[in-house]
């Protein structure tokens, strides 16, 4: 009997398992689903019904107008105008119709309805109409017939082509690769020498310089902003140059990444054997050779694991891109135009879900491709602040 | 765009090309100029120790520099600047400190601060902890750690406007398109403009955090995890000890000082918490945070870099604990090594 129980306890706390992680994967992932099929709905249909009904057709509500009194025609003792509501290829079906567009359910498609003058209006499923009166027309502006039609899912690449040329996301995109490439490769290369000199060479001091650079890896980034800022300024006026340059960012993103790359690369660079080097300095190499036909090489894992970091440190990066560039369209970075889209586009989801996945596709590439590095790197360095 | 193109290659070719040639550079010069030499008398002059003695510092110059500049100075000047007026340029004392203390944005923006530290790392380890566990008694556990790992790639903006979709308000007669405030409708309540709820809508900010933290508490938890052998959970259980008993008895002891780690990782990047924010709410609603005053007051006004150091001094002195644990750990394993 005990075992039934426990047999049967067992069950239940796999199930139990197997619910609660089903549970936290949908909440970890339906957010960003909802961007993504967001972003490649028809504008009109995504701010009317939910993404997830995305599949099904949507209720539109608008309305057509008609011809005027210039366009009727007299047909056995009846004016009639005639025309089609959902003209140049418009999908979607009409469903119901009304004069005034609280009434929008007053006739449904395809019935013949009278109007309050005593005209009688037909309006077909498919947007042609017939309006027909035993006066002759005298109006000289269209009247707005409003109705409800059912629209089929239309799936586009309009958002996209939109925000890529209109909304500055393309000009940015490029921005911010301009940013970030140096800024990973320009701390590497710095890190990796400062890395080995701090792991194999002597020199007075490097005890406490390292306990320094150790001290620095927690340094909020807004300790150094204003000073910075204030530097810059004063440099840009003695030199007559613009303050905001992308020099000047990838120095500032060299700075603030130099403590975690030194960190990772001589946790990776102090464990190569010590033979090695041994070796390689009886065969009379330099430090510098040694340094770049051997360490270099062999560091390439750990090498890598910082440069994922660092690049998606700095393209995910607003605040420093917000301090060192210009928002001028040949400096505005993705994360910085995504905010200004924000605040001034805030309703128009069709352009800020595209623009957000456009923002997100690179890192989410990267990281995919590379997880296996990107994962040791965060184990090295789970200290970074 | 084709020319901006050209010229970020070119940029980048230069930036590292100038880098390479800075170190085979030096290191050249430092070879050539500090070269054994013959002289004239026959007598051979070694001088590999001056070359050795030199050679670190070309090294790690750049490195210093650079720390120097963008990390140590700034640290020191923001010191300075805290003590003097928004140009910098009057002595004020402690004037920006007793302003700090009755200015009711600045105690707004601690005391959020506080509840996000209350709640973000406590959270983020948990559920991170929760799909590390979990993942590993599931066949798709894999499968799960990748879906739940893909937030943490996501920039904290990108981040911001997938959740302002979800937290999206229409009125009430309206279809909802925001998933939240569509599940509240199903369920028969009114729905909400979450982001604009004074103190609610912190926490509704902060989900934001643990979404995109909870993937790394997860990677490095599952780890740790792995690290526990294997017998040491199959004794516990023919010891007849349930799940639950081996998770808080065994498995959480044994990683605890990951634990510490991870929160402390994540306290720092909850002291620093600045674009979510700034995306979201700018500070209104009752949600300012630290960071974010600090940016504002950089600016405010033509900026006031008195009151903006100040507000960074703030978050820098709640680092500094952290600070000084973290250089201590670094020792003991030094020692160790």
């Amino acid at each position: 009997m005990a075992m039934v129980a426990g047999g049967a306890k067992a069950k239940l706390g796999r199930f139990a398992a197997h619910a609660a992680l089903a549970t936290l994967v949908l909440i970890w992932t339906i957010p960003t689903l909802g961007l993504l099929v967001s972003s490649f709905r028809d504008k009109d249909q995504l701010i009317v019904s939910g993404w997830w009904s995305a599949l099904s057709s949507s209720e539109q509500t608008a309305f057509g107008r008609t011809g005027t009194a210039a366009d009727q025609v007299e047909q056995g003792g009846q004016f009639v105008i005639e025309g089609d509501f959902l003209g140049d290829g418009q999908p979607g079906a009409i469903a119901t119709f009304g004069e005034s567009q609280r009434n929008l359910e007053a006739f449904t498609a395809g019935e013949t309805a009278a109007l309050e003058d005593g005209t009688e209006f037909l309006l077909n499923e498919d947007g042609t109409y017939r309006w027909t009166s035993e006066q002759p027309f005298e109006h000289e502006r269209g009247e707005r017939i409003f109705f409800i039609s059912e629209v089929p899912p239309i799936f586009t690449l309009a958002n996209y082509v939109e925000v890529l040329t209109a909304e500055g996301i393309g000009q940015s995109f490029i921005n911010t690769l301009t940013v970030a490439v140096p800024a990973t490769i320009i701390p590497i290369l710095t890190a990796a020498f400062a890395a080995y000199a701090f792991s194999w060479m002597q020199f007075r001091g490097r005890q406490i310089l390292f306990v320094i650079v150790v001290g620095l890896l927690v340094v909020p980034l807004q300790m150094s902003l204003i000073p910075l800022l204030r530097m810059y300024n004063g440099i840009g006026e003695v030199f007559g140059a613009d303050p905001k340059s992308y020099l000047g960012i990838w120095l500032a993103h060299t700075g603030f990444g130099l403590p975690l790359a030194i960190y990772l690369l001589r946790n990776y660079i102090g464990s190569l054997p010590r033979e090695l080097m041994e070796s390689a300095k009886v065969d009379g190499a330099t430090h510098f050779d040694i340094f770049t036909r051997m360490v270099l090489p062999l560091s390439v894992p750990a090498l890598a694991s910082f440069a994922i970091f660092q690049f998606l440190w700095v393209w995910n990066d607003l605040l420093v891109a917000l301090v060192f560039l210009g928002k001028r369209p040949d400096q505005i970075v993705l994360t910085s135009q995504l905010r200004e889209l924000l605040g001034s586009r805030g309703d128009n989801w069709e352009i800020l879900t595209s623009s957000a996945f456009v923002t997100i596709v690179v890192p989410i590439c990267v990281f995919l491709a590379l997880q296996r590095y990107f994962v040791r790197g965060l184990l090295g360095g789970s200290v970074k602040g | 765009m084709l020319a901006q193109i050209l010229t970020a290659l070119l940029a980048i070719v230069i930036a590292v090309g100038f880098s390479l040639l800075y170190f085979a550079g030096t290191n050249w010069i430092l070879d050539k100029s500090l070269a054994d030499r013959v002289n004239p008398d026959g007598t051979e002059v070694v001088r590999a120790k001056q070359r050795e003695s030199i050679r670190p510092w070309l090294f790690i110059f750049p490195a210093l520099l650079l720390l120097t500049v963008y990390l140590i100075y700034p640290v020191v000047e923001t010191l300075r600047l805290s003590l003097y007026d928004g140009a910098g340029s009057a002595f004020v004392g402690l004037a920006n400190y007793a302003w700090a203390f009755q200015d009711a944005e600045y105690l707004q923006a601690v005391g959020n601060n506080l509840l996000w530290l209350a709640i973000v790392p406590a959270a983020s380890c948990g559920f991170g902890l929760a799909v590390a566990v979990l993942a590993d008694r599931v066949s798709w556990g894999v499968i799960a750690k990748t879906f739940i790992f893909l937030p943490m790639a996501i920039s904290f903006v990108g981040a911001s406007v997938i959740w302002k979709f979800v937290y999206d308000y229409r009125g009430p007669d309206a279809d909802q398109i925001g998933i939240l405030n569509a599940l509240v409708t199903t369920l028969g309540a009114e729905p909400q403009a979450w982001v604009t709820l004074p103190f609610w809508n912190n926490f509704f900010l902060m989900v934001i955090l643990i979404w995109i933290q909870t993937p790394f508490a997860m990677v490095i938890f599952s780890a740790a995890l792995r690290g526990i052998p294997e017998e040491t959970l199959e004794a516990a259980r023919i010891e007849g000890a349930n799940e639950f008993q081996v998770f808080f008895r065994i498995m959480l002891p044994q990683i605890m000082s990951t634990v510490v780690v991870v929160w402390t990782t994540i306290t720092i990047i909850v002291l620093k918490i600045f674009d979510i924010v700034l995306a979201m709410t700018n500070g209104q609603w009752d949600t300012e945070v630290l960071a974010n005053l600090m940016f504002d007051w950089m600016f405010r006004g033509g900026g006031d870099f008195g009151r903006g150091s100040t507000v960074a001094l703030t978050i820098m002195i709640a680092v500094i604990p952290i600070m000084i644990w973290n250089i201590r750990r670094f020792q003991k394993e030094e020692g160790m090594r």
